[in-house]
């Protein structure tokens, strides 16, 4: 405990986060028009099987079909998002095909990198495997031998399209997340490269958080992994990505694509902790489906970026379904958080509950977008939404935007919203206990974040609790 | 100016002593400039007990606001200092050019690491941030201010540090040099929190979400006690509590004074509270200024006759 806050203590200086690698790029797409023949190429490079650049293509021509979101109300402005000037694939100079398993064998650059970010402390405290993707390729995984006993599989997305065909070929962008979802869905469909895949058996419970840590490390380029979680029936797992990607001149893109599959009376947990680049544009497809008496709960922090467009939704497909979505959004100056919810009662005797905390600082927007869509039939359904923003200034913004499609009567909805500004007398009333200004301000956001960190691991919610601090101090670029 | 200087007191703990002072304190609301404070004299002493009573209206919670540093007030004329009555402070040396301190220099948190303490009478609610955090978080915060406050040069902060001495385990892990451990701040507010008579409870409450009134003002005076100012201003900590937690509260007051040497100025309305924690002096604030003072009698003659002959009295002679 106290060695790792003090390995955070050390490693969460500004620099931490402005560090930047030296890379020595094996193979690198050439920026230009996104064309047929970039995605064979990338596809070629990892020996992908047919039917995976078949969906490729599939996604690319969709992509191109599809126009840009623009008629969303008050939606955060994506005019400079332009994917031509994106390099979209990346991988490190690392000489593997799969993935290390121990950290000695990774480059000392690397370990270097990973060092600032606190992987290695994570580590030591036996979080259980570790995940890192470092440019678009994970070359650091490590599991638990008895859960491999248990047959639970934790590897790299593209590991998994060789090794695990069967069950990619199925999961990979069909029924949850298909590339027509929305036109960065579709992108992401085309030039995916990295993530995670997690299967757990039936029955299985994964005691420990299984853990992966992306970051972006090359000027201009996207990031595109894509996270499948298989939950068969009687399982439960607990599934954390975090992303810290240093600052750049350019403009980057983050579309990543996570899939959920939740079993009959499964249990999964999503969490996650971003903090961008503040010129990043973080446009994310995250969905779960859950079947009759499973549970499905999103946590979110979502840090930095220029623009962030990112709805977890979670579709309760079978009776008795749970749902809990708890997310955290903060924005500073420049920044435009467009967050939120969605969950689709398909089904009798489903439950759904959203907790949302947002903070906005020097002209920063934050915005909850939500949807709860009851179908016809969903009987005895509930529901209860309830989204809390903390304004620092009168320059700051922060909307709120909780759509309802309720097709059933017989259902128990609930929805609570409160806009605030800091204030005044609490921060004098810790000012007069000794805090000085900028410390009363952190604790009184500590505070109103706590719901959120307290559902984290400690090391998350230390990590949290950092960032946050970070971007109230302006450190942050 | 009057002075009212008290008994000697008595050094009865290491706290440091030190005398507030009001000068011909005028004071406006910051936004419209309506004025409150009309020239208010005033000094309390550590180890002294005041109170300053007065009707609706007359300045006495401005007054506490404009000593802590609440920014709604504008301090128009006159002065709010503190002397520090020793070359040293928790172990950190005071130069003799440092002892005189005008606070209106200063912001909340520098008052607070010399010496000065607000009760409020509506204390904020913090969602979130439990009470133990809290407090040890300000106490660290106001032994930090203060060393950096009295930094001469940077040779002497050092030294403090060691001098403080503070234990500290490997096991409390967020702990610099300096502060107070996790483990040391936990001994130190259970046995606070006992003398009050608080359960236990309430450190892992969060600050004041959900309190009772009664609740709050316990928690006020619990604050004082670990924070051990050299100068309390309680305003109206007597309202709004039952009979057992005025006890309470009293018997927390008392020990602020008795066991800490603190100065208390307390603000309010009633003789009750008098009973239980006899004042040194009494002073009536009548249209933002000190109107009468005099000793505890004095607090027992307005809970008999109200305001009405000290108004009058006021008036005749000016």
């Amino acid at each position: 405990m106290s060695s790792d806050q003090d390995h955070l203590r050390e490693t969460d200086s500004e620099k931490r986060f402005e560090f930047k690698k030296e890379q020595n790029a094996a193979f690198a797409a050439e920026k230009g028009e996104l064309d047929e023949e970039t995605i064979r190429l990338i596809s070629e490079d990892k020996d992908e099987p047919e039917w995976m650049l078949e969906r490729r293509l599939r996604a690319l021509r969709q992509f191109h079909a599809m126009p840009m979101p623009t008629d969303w109300p008050s939606q955060p402005d994506l005019s400079e998002v332009d994917v031509k000037e994106i390099v979209p694939y990346i991988r490190p100079d690392v000489d593997m095909r799969g993935s290390v398993d121990d950290w000695t064998e990774l480059p000392d650059e690397i370990k270097d990198t990973f060092d600032k970010l606190g992987i290695p402390e994570a580590e030591k405290n036996a979080l259980s495997g570790v995940g890192a993707q470092y440019e678009s390729e994970v070359v650091y995984q490590n599991m638990q031998e008895r859960w491999e006993e248990k047959g639970v599989i934790f590897c790299n997305m593209d590991k998994a399209v060789q090794d695990h065909p069967e069950l990619v070929k199925e999961h990979f962008m069909t029924s949850c997340v298909p590339p027509s979802d929305n036109k960065f869905a579709a992108l992401h469909g085309a030039i995916w490269s990295g993530g995670s895949f997690v299967y757990v058996p039936e029955g299985v419970t994964v005691e420990m958080p299984i853990q992966a840590y992306f970051r972006m490390n090359s000027e201009g380029m996207g990031q595109f992994e894509h996270t499948l979680i298989i939950a068969e029936e009687n399982s439960e797992v607990h599934y954390i990505e975090g992303c810290s990607a240093p600052q750049y001149s350019k403009f980057n893109l983050h579309s990543g694509g996570v899939e959920v599959f939740v079993g009959e009376n499964a249990h999964v947990q999503y969490s996650t902790v971003q903090n961008w680049s503040k010129n990043t544009y973080n446009l994310n497809t995250k969905r779960a489906i859950c079947e009759s008496e499973g549970t499905m709960e999103w946590i979110s922090g979502s840090m930095g970026s220029k623009a962030t467009m990112l709805y977890p939704s979670t579709i309760l497909k079978g009776r008795g379904a749970t749902d809990n979505h708890i997310t955290i959004a903060f924005a500073g100056e420049g920044q435009d958080i467009d967050t939120g919810a969605k969950v689709y009662h398909n089904a009798p005797d489903t439950k759904s509950t959203i907790e949302s905390k947002s903070i906005s600082k020097d002209g920063g927007r934050t915005n909850y977008r939500g949807l709860i869509h009851i179908s016809d039939g969903a009987e005895n359904s509930s529901t209860s939404v309830e989204c809390d923003a903390l304004m620092f200034d009168n320059e700051s913004t922060s909307d709120t935007m909780p759509y309802m499609e309720i097709e059933e009567s017989k259902v128990d909805v609930a929805h609570e919203a409160t806009v605030g500004k800091i204030g005044d007398e609490d921060v004098f009333y810790l000012q007069s206990r000794g805090l000085d200004d900028d410390d009363a301000k952190q604790m009184i956001v500590a505070g109103f974040i706590e719901p959120i960190t307290e559902e984290l691991p400690i090391e998350y919610a230390v990590e949290l609790n950092r960032l946050i601090e970070l971007e109230m101090e302006g450190s942050l670029g | 100016m009057e002075t009212i200087m008290g008994v000697t007191s008595q050094r009865v703990s290491d706290r440091t002593m030190a005398r507030l002072e009001l000068d011909d304190l005028h004071a406006e609301v910051a936004e419209g400039g309506e004025k409150i404070l009309d020239g208010v004299d005033l000094e309390v002493q550590s180890g002294e007990i005041h109170a300053l009573m007065g009707p609706n209206g007359s300045g006495k919670s401005t007054t506490a606001k404009v000593i802590a540093g609440h920014p709604a007030y504008e301090v128009t004329e006159g002065a709010v200092r503190i002397h520090l009555d020793e070359d040293e402070f928790d172990g950190v040396e005071i130069p003799d050019e440092m002892r005189t301190w005008d606070l209106l220099d200063l912001e909340p948190n520098e008052r607070a690491a010399l010496g000065v303490f607000l009760g409020f009478q509506y204390p904020a609610e913090i969602e979130g941030v439990t009470m133990v955090n809290f407090l040890r978080t300000a106490l660290n915060a106001k032994l930090d201010e203060r060393e950096e406050l009295f930094e001469d040069d940077e040779g002497e902060a050092e030294e403090a540090d060691e001098d403080a001495g503070y234990e500290t385990s490997p096991m409390e892990g967020d702990v610099e040099e300096g502060e107070v451990g996790v483990a040391e701040f936990q001994e130190i507010m259970s046995e606070k929190m006992e003398q009050l008579d608080m359960d236990a409870e309430f450190a892992q409450r969060y600050l004041n979400a959900g309190f009772s009134g009664g609740e709050k003002k316990q928690n006020e005076v619990l604050q004082a006690a670990i924070l051990e100012p050299s100068v309390a201003v309680l305003d109206e900590i007597d309202s709004g509590l039952d009979i057992d937690r005025l006890q309470d509260v009293s018997t927390g007051i008392n020990a602020l004074r008795d066991e800490q040497g603190a100065g208390i100025l307390q603000i309010t309305h009633y003789q009750r509270i008098l009973d239980y924690v006899e004042p040194d002096h009494v002073h009536i604030m009548l249209d933002g200024k000190i109107a009468k003072s005099g000793d505890a009698d004095l607090a027992r003659k307005l809970e008999d006759e109200g305001y009405d002959w000290v108004r009058e009295e006021t008036y005749e002679t000016a």
